[in-house]
């Protein structure tokens, strides 16, 4: 297998499908970017995070749309441009513009199947880039997809490696349904093998990252890797071995894998970026105790962000996120209840 | 022109302050001790001061993601902006903020804003208040070219002009929004901003961005219309942002010489001092020392901002909820 990064695998997986399907158009701010600039050149910067290089060349200005900052526009007509056939891609460049486009996905797109009892379908994608780490600060640094995976009709992806991104998205461009698409922006740039051709990954179907007998680490996107290297640290110095479940899409949410896990570890640790008050942690937390309450040997314990807005000062940026130390200290504690 | 030798002292102070606070972060950002993304203002300093010249500081106004030219112009302390933009605990927002979010409300500085379009219903809300307590102030809403594009700016020109408020959409036109130009992002072109907002009912006028007086003067006409209970007015002032969109932006979408260009024929500090030193209003030396107290006051803030301290860790969740 190649080994690609987060950001080739995005495009590989949606030059695929605007390659195999007509229908595929992919719009938002600045994508193909230098519409009406002085040096007349698109493609100039293979859109914000470098994700569509010469998009513009291959596909075209009907295909491949730079829009005006109208978020709310842009959401709206995905919905509207999948009721009349296309299959949009659209790009909300950072996750916090979701703010002004929540009714075009909450009261439109993720209504229509359901309110308009099942004669319609809407197959579009709402690409978006979340997470802190960067230094952005308050409205360019929130993990909001616990807001997104609250709405009834729409389904989730938060990725967390190159593989998962291909095909996650070949699967999110296909489905009938609307999807919103989490990027975490400090991962464009993280290598991984990234299966060649048409290979399409399910939705709800988690991933098992670490094998492991003393505990089980669920976490979501950036989070994998945090976790990832606080249990190979755990297992290489202690002896301590944890699963590590990456869910990949938090709705539908893969509660085989996580439960199946946690019957054989009898810990549970849900590592999660988002703020813990109505956060992926504390849902799947709730789904355990429910249906997994007889295989746990110890209460469950939660790694979140802080209950705040993303601090800007780097080093408040990074009390506000999960570490290692506080992965760490919850694993221990787990395990030595 | 009614400016007074102060105001015209003052004015040229501020827009060298925030042409050499801008310059000097350029220089300071590839260092990397500038956490995150930093927005220049560079090139638009005669809108910022020819605006808030108009205006106390009981009145408000609010601001972009490029809002440090609003800061200095509306009175905010440079090194206590400065060692914002530094992530210290000095900072006007306790290094919680950064560049993007500067604020400081008892200078009527309600916030430099990471969302593109949401200023204008803020300022279009304070100026409800202003309305209520009646005592004639008014509120600016500074925007790019690229935020008249958003709906809200809409919904807040349309409300302002139905309850009559004061309150001034002021568009700075630079020539881009990140990388795309009024020319494909507005509607029939670039004169739209002011035919939009005509068509919500209220007043609209451009001029010069890079001519403090003609900034200057549109802008007190519509302050003054507004403190007299005329209601709402827009103004598109056009210029050049001399630097990318962000620090690290390479650009392309701009022939080379565009800057170069700007530079020489669209620099406000030069057509200020030309024009006042021409018409014998200022004298050139007036001009150099304010220049050499500005330089040493961007060295003292750049200097204080690395010495300063980061807040302490335990900040993270402070003012979160009263009692959190
Ligand atoms: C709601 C929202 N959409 C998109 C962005 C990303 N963004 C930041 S600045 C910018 C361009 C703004 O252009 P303009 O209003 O002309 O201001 P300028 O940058 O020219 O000062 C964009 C698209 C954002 N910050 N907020």
């Amino acid at each position: 297998m190649a080994i690609k990064t987060y950001r080739e695998a995005i495009t590989e997986a949606l030059m695929i499908e605007m390659d195999r399907d007509e229908r595929v158009i992919v719009m938002g701010e600045d994508v193909a970017g230098g519409a009406g600039g002085s040096a007349g050149v698109r493609d100039n910067q293979n859109g914000i995070f470098g994700t569509y290089p010469q998009f513009h060349a291959r596909y075209g200005e009907n295909r491949f749309i730079d829009t005006p900052i109208s978020e709310a526009a842009i959401v709206g007509a995905a919905a509207g441009a999948a009721l009349a056939g296309l299959r949009p891609v659209v790009e909300i460049m950072f996750a916090d513009f979701i703010g002004y486009c929540l009714d075009q996905i909450m009261n439109q797109a993720a209504k229509f199947r359901y309110m308009f009892g099942g004669t319609s379908r809407t197959p579009m994608v709402l690409r978006t880039a979340y997470g802190a780490g960067l230094s952005a600060a308050a409205q360019h640094s929130q993990a909001i997809y616990p807001i997104i995976t609250h709405i009834p009709g729409v389904k989730v992806a938060v990725p967390s490696k190159p593989a998962d991104v291909k095909g996650l998205m070949l699967t999110a461009i296909r489905d009938d349904d609307p999807v919103i698409f989490f990027d975490h922006k400090a991962l464009f740039g993280v290598q991984g093998e990234v299966p060649e051709g048409d290979t399409p990954i399910p939705f709800g179907k988690g991933m098992r990252y670490r094998e492991g007998k003393d505990a089980t680490v669920v976490a979501i996107g950036r989070m994998v890797h945090f976790s990832e290297a606080v249990v190979d640290k755990l297992a290489k110095e202690n002896g301590i071995t944890c699963d590590v479940i990456d869910p990949r899409t938090t709705s539908p949410l893969d509660e085989d894998i996580i439960l199946s896990s946690v019957e054989k570890t009898g810990r549970l640790i849900i590592v999660d970026e988002s703020t813990p008050r109505c956060s992926v942690a504390g849902d799947i937390s709730s789904m355990v105790a429910m249906k997994g309450f007889d295989f746990l040997d110890a209460p469950i314990e939660l790694v979140t962000s802080a209950h705040s807005p993303v601090p800007f000062a780097p080093n408040l940026e990074r009390a506000y996120l999960p570490s290692g130390g506080r992965i760490e200290a919850a694993i221990r504690k787990a395990v030595e209840y | 022109m009614q400016l007074s030798r102060e105001q015209l002292l003052r004015a040229y102070r501020q827009m060298k302050t925030i042409r050499e606070f801008e310059d000097r972060l350029h220089e300071e950002i590839p260092k990397g001790l500038i956490p995150g993304f930093t927005h220049l203002y560079s090139g638009q300093e005669a809108i910022a001061v020819g605006v808030c010249e108009n205006l106390n500081d009981s009145d408000a106004i609010t601001s972009t993601h490029r809002g440090h030219g609003h800061c200095i112009a509306k009175g905010c302390d440079v090194k206590g902006m400065m060692a914002e933009i530094y992530g210290r605990a000095t900072g006007l927002c306790g290094g919680k903020g950064g560049s993007m979010h500067i604020a400081d409300l008892s200078k009527g500085m309600l916030g430099a804003n990471g969302i593109v379009g949401g200023g204008p219903p803020l300022a279009m809300g304070a100026s409800i208040a202003f309305r209520n307590r009646g005592k004639g102030e008014v509120a600016v809403a500074l925007a790019g070219d690229g935020s008249c594009n958003s709906g809200p700016v809409f919904e807040a020109m349309n409300m302002a002009v139905m309850l009559n408020l004061p309150v001034i959409f002021v568009f700075e036109n630079n020539g881009y929004s990140e990388q795309t130009a009024p020319a494909y992002a507005v509607g029939a072109g670039k004169t739209d901003m002011v035919r939009r907002a005509q068509g919500f009912g209220m007043p609209a006028s451009k001029a010069d961005g890079t001519d403090f007086f003609a900034v200057y003067d549109m802008t007190r006409e519509a302050v003054e219309r507004a403190r007299n209970g005329g209601g709402p007015t827009a103004l598109e002032f056009e210029c050049l942002r001399f630097f990318g969109h962000f620090e690290g932006d390479p650009q392309k979408y701009r022939i080379k010489g565009e800057v170069e260009m700007a530079r020489e024929s669209m620099d406000c500090l030069k057509n200020f001092r030309k024009r006042v030193t021409e018409a014998k209003l200022l004298e050139a030396s007036d001009l150099d020392s304010i220049d050499s107290e500005v330089l040493k006051l961007i060295d003292e803030a750049v200097a204080e901002a690395i010495a300063a301290p980061f807040p302490p860790d335990t900040d993270v969740t402070k003012n979160v909820y009263i009692n959190y």
